[in-house]
């Protein structure tokens, strides 16, 4: 985004938010690259049990994210209703499992909240913050945080 | 437009020339060495021509005096480039029938103006 | 500015191409200088890359590069010019003096020190080469002139250097203008010079009056058409300099009679010594002046660039340069192609159109197509070994100068080509062996007599196409690996047993075992804190496989087989507890549908399967790979048997195989990470992805406990 854009934009963010397991959670529209139904993933061994596998998205191999299990709750058990979250965050590309995308939204930047401190520490590492809306709570997903650590490149280093 | 035929095997040289005459507003043709410059003089029909003197299979001079013995380019402005200015240089030089001279490195000004004492533009 | 840089990453790449045509020079002329069949054209050709190098070294102000490429070319011209015999002592300092230069070009491509402090000795070296009453000679060596680039040039012509007279030295403070009286000769134009031209660039300086006098033409019968009879008085007024103005007349000086004067002064030139002048071009009148000679180097590079160069000059051999990203793009594409036409497949298959169909056909047709296509693009990434080989020479006479051993290094197979990131990556592993070789493989001098051979070692480095692969071997003539002393020192670090029983082989394997190194002390060469552990898995990361082997007194070869290309493998695709995985074929050796007699449980620690009388470790992929525990029946699954670097051998058990074909390779780290066991992923026909099976690795982490000595002793990290 240019300088200008950004002055003018500076009080609101743009945000996809979306439903997991009866939550509402969102993601800054700048990371999302495209939303797809869900298709099977190839398992990979010896990965955490929140990755579901890999899926080849147009020659790329990707790997998806049950962020139902990320955030500590049950388990998604995919179907043909649910939804993939593209995201790209550091030229890493990496797909998230939710269970359908609700609305695309323009919010404040003042409306947004600090994580209430109910949550263990690592689950809340996971939230950018919180924003009221229509008495509902938008949980504002760090993208970063809960990405699957690229481990051999922490060895390969 | 001048047309040019820059001839030289060195890459480095050939694109240092292809930008400087390019950025004067020259349309730049290059050959990498005599013969392959001889082979597209008759295609490019050149204004001028500026060729290196020491390059493998035909060398400057033989690229001066293949051009002098013809008959449909004989009179062609031709620049020699070389890594030294020296009074015995430019003898020789024109006595193979050079037109003119510019010393390697060159300097963007001085390779314009050079071109410009000698073709028309 | 962005197109200088370009132009200057232009001269890096040029210089490493030079660099390979000197050392191909310099290496035939090692050959030839053994019997004096020296040619001429080799000279040449060695010169001319150092003076290629020179030249564009000056264009970006190298100095110390312009410097030292200077007074190897004076050598070089020496003898082209036939005043110095090429010896193979000769030879080899123009070796070691093309060893410094790339060091030099390197340091200041990357804008480091050079890593040698050979120059000074090389530069003296070289001077004392050249004969010091050759009249040819630059009077002056590079390092007695500030600037490099105005040194007397050698290669051009010959010269003997001369005083300039400037008889315009002090220039008055701004004339008013000037009077030029000019008159052309017959050699002014068959030079291609044209007086228009001039006047025209005199009319940039100021205002422009022209007189032309006729007065010299004779009747038109007796007129030569090639000769010129007008005399031009021209007024030019100007605050330019008086320079300024002969500069233009630069390159007619000689061919013309002129004279410059001052606005002010009226005297009369005499017209008939100006004729006579003119004719005789060849001696410059005393009034004739010149321009001063070329600028310092300094104010030589001033370029002021704008613009981008975006085209590219057609090489020598015809060939074009592309940018490796468009290849990899491309690559990319087609292996989508591929992909693309087994989907296709798939479909027409699953909707029941048979193969002898018209469709059915045409798709063969397409998969035809598709496959020709993608080995062509392959081969646009795929780069002769050549420079490599180039580069393990002088790897070879840095170190065997710093150990002081005569080496003979041979190579065989320059021109096989192997994809372009795979010789790039072979380097390090590559140097680390040669190093090895030299200081550890051959022995001294004396050993060598003592045992009867030649007092030079000769290591020979060799690339081959073996079935799909690149072989690519180090040998040496050396002692051979000293296996007592090999076998102590793994005791004596803890790596082994002190009664372990062992074969050569295996104990030769032991120097792959991390931080393993036999020198008693850590030399300057090998040392460096590497073990031949990192050269395997340097080379097991391309795919590659290392082997070793050696016979005493003898010598040592190291083995480096590689896959041709990074992009596809030829896969064995398989079914592993309802998972589709693909098993790289180089790596089967056979495959086994065992009966159950075969396959003998080891205590609680695995099962082996018989092959041949020889016990084979059973890896069970599914167990492995966490798909399900693991099974308690192998005689109903098919086993692959596959080897690793080291000789060793496992039977992988898999549920069925369902097919052999080419996958394109892709890789899991950039998403991802590595996955344990996994060397990267691939996508099948069905768009799915299977994973692509790393033998080693898997064989390295599942290691059962009943595998042989050399198994017991790796560590994994």
């Amino acid at each position: 985004m240019s300088a200008a854009a950004e002055l003018s934009k500076a009080d609101d963010r743009e945000l996809v938010s979306f439903r997991v397991g009866g939550q509402d959670f969102c993601v800054d529209i700048m990371s999302v690259r495209e939303i797809r139904g869900w298709t099977p993933a190839t398992v990979l061994p010896h990965a955490p049990s929140y990755i579901l596998g890999v899926i080849n998205l147009r020659g790329a191999v990707v790997p998806i994210v049950d962020l139902a299990a990320r955030m500590g709750l049950e388990p998604i058990r995919p179907d043909a209703r649910h939804v993939i979250v593209i995201c790209v965050v550091d030229n890493q590309t990496v797909g998230f499992l939710v269970d359908a995308v609700s609305d695309i939204l323009s919010v404040k930047r003042s409306l947004i909240q600090p994580t209430p401190a109910v949550s263990s520490d690592v689950t809340r590492a996971f939230f950018e913050g919180v924003i009221a809306i229509d008495q509902r709570m938008l949980r504002l997903i760090d993208i970063e945080a809960v990405l699957p650590p690229i481990a051999a490149r922490q060895e390969r280093a | 437009m001048l047309t040019i035929l820059a001839i030289d095997d060195s890459r480095t040289i050939r694109e240092m020339l292809r930008e400087t005459l390019r950025n004067a507003g020259f349309d730049v043709h290059v050959a990498v060495d005599g013969l392959d410059g001889l082979e597209k003089l008759h295609d490019i029909a050149p204004d001028v021509i500026i060729t290196d003197i020491n390059m493998p299979r035909l060398d400057g001079f033989g690229v001066i005096e293949a051009v002098r013995a013809g008959t449909s380019h004989a009179a062609l402005p031709i620049l020699v480039l070389t890594t030294e200015s020296a009074p015995d240089l430019k003898e020789r030089a024109r006595k193979s029938g050079a037109t003119g001279w510019i010393v390697k490195p060159f300097d963007d000004a001085k390779l314009v103006s050079a071109i410009k004492r000698i073709a028309a533009h | 500015m962005s197109s200088s840089i370009d132009i200057r990453q232009t001269f890096f790449q040029e210089c490493e191409e030079l660099l390979e045509a000197l050392d191909d020079g310099l290496n035939a002329l090692a050959a030839a200088s053994e019997d004096g069949s020296v040619d001429s054209e080799t000279v040449n050709a060695v010169f001319r890359a150092v003076h290629s190098i020179k030249g564009g070294a000056a264009a970006f102000g190298l100095e110390s590069l312009v410097r030292f490429a200077h007074q190897f070319e004076t050598a070089l011209d020496a003898m082209r010019s036939g005043k110095l015999v090429a010896t193979p002592d000769i030879v080899r300092v123009f070796l070691r003096s093309a060893d410094y230069l790339a060091d030099l070009i390197a340091s200041a491509r990357d804008e480091v020190p050079p890593t040698s402090s050979a120059g000074p000795d090389l530069m003296e070296r070289l001077a004392q080469l050249v004969p010091s009453n050759g009249a040819r000679m630059p009077a002056q060596p590079a390092p007695a002139t500030p600037a490099p680039t105005t040194v007397s040039d050698a290669d051009d012509l010959g010269f003997q250097p001369l005083a300039l007279a400037f008889d315009f030295a002090p220039e008055p403070a701004s004339p008013a203008g000037f009077t030029i009286r000019f008159a052309a000769t017959k050699q002014l134009y068959g030079n291609g010079n044209d007086p228009v031209h001039m006047f025209r660039a005199l009319a940039e300086l100021g205002a422009l009056e022209s007189l032309a006098d006729s007065s010299a033409l004779p009747p038109l019968d007796q007129m030569d058409w090639a000769t010129p009879y007008l005399t031009w008085e021209l007024v030019l007024q100007t605050s330019e300099s008086q320079h300024s103005v002969h500069e233009i007349f630069e390159f007619v000086d000689g061919l013309c009679s002129l004279e410059i004067r001052e606005l002010q002064a009226d005297a009369e030139p005499d017209r008939d010594q100006m004729i006579a002048e003119a004719a005789d071009f060849s001696t410059p009148t005393p009034t004739v002046t010149d321009r001063p000679p070329a600028e310092p180097a300094a104010s030589g590079p001033a370029r002021a660039a704008s613009g981008k160069s975006a085209a590219q000059s057609a090489g020598q051999k015809g060939s074009v340069r592309v940018d490796l990203e468009l290849v990899d793009r491309l690559i990319n594409i087609v292996g989508e192609l591929v992909i693309n036409q087994a989907v296709l497949a798939q479909c027409v298959q699953d909707a029941g159109i048979g193969a002898q169909s018209d469709v059915g056909a045409g798709l063969d047709e397409f998969r035809n197509l598709a496959r020709e296509l993608q080995e062509n693009v392959m081969a646009i990434r795929a780069q002769s070994v050549k420079p490599l080989f180039q580069r393990m020479a002088r790897i070879v006479r840095e170190a065997s100068d710093i150990a002081g051993k005569t080496v003979d290094f041979v190579t065989e197979g320059d021109a096989v080509e192997v994809d372009k990131t795979v010789i790039e990556r072979l380097v390090d592993p590559l140097t680390h062996i040669i190093r090895n070789a030299v200081d550890h493989g051959l022995e001294s001098a004396a050993a060598r007599q003592t045992a009867g051979k030649p007092a030079a070692g000769r290591i020979c480095l060799s690339a081959a196409h073996r079935s799909g692969r690149v072989l690519i071997e180090v040998s040496d003539d050396g002692a051979g690996i000293n296996r007592p002393k090999v076998r102590q020192i793994a005791i004596d670090k803890g790596l082994i047993a002190a009664d372990a029983v062992l074969t050569d082989s295996e104990i030769d394997k032991l120097l792959f075992l991390p931080g393993f190194s036999t020198a008693p002390k850590v030399t300057d060469l090998s040392g460096r804190g590497v073990g031949m552990d990192v050269v395997r898995s340097a080379i097991q990361s391309l795919g590659g496989r290392v082997n070793i082997s050696s016979t005493p007194g003898k010598g040592t070869t190291m083995s480096i087989s590689l896959p041709l290309t990074l992009a596809v493998l030829d896969g064995m695709v398989v079914d592993v507890a309802g998972q589709t995985m693909v098993v790289p074929i180089t790596a089967i050796i056979e495959t086994l549908r065992p009966a159950a007699s075969d396959i003998h449980p080891v205590a609680g620690a695995g099962k082996v399967v018989a092959v041949r009388e020889k016990f084979v470790p059973i890896i069970d992929l599914a167990e492995t790979f966490g798909h399900r525990p693991t099974s308690p029946d192998y005689s109903n699954m098919v086993l692959l048997l596959v080897e690793s670097g080291q000789n060793e051998r496992w039977a992988l058990a898999v549920d069925r195989i369902h097919d052999q074909r080419q996958v394109v390779i892709k890789g899991l780290e950039s998403n991802y990470g590595h996955v344990p066991g996994v060397a990267a992923a691939t996508i099948l026909g069905d768009g799915k992805i299977a994973l692509i099976i790393d033998p080693d690795e898997t064989a390295q982490r599942k290691r059962p406990q009943a595998a042989f000595a050399p198994a017991l002793m790796t560590e994994e990290v």
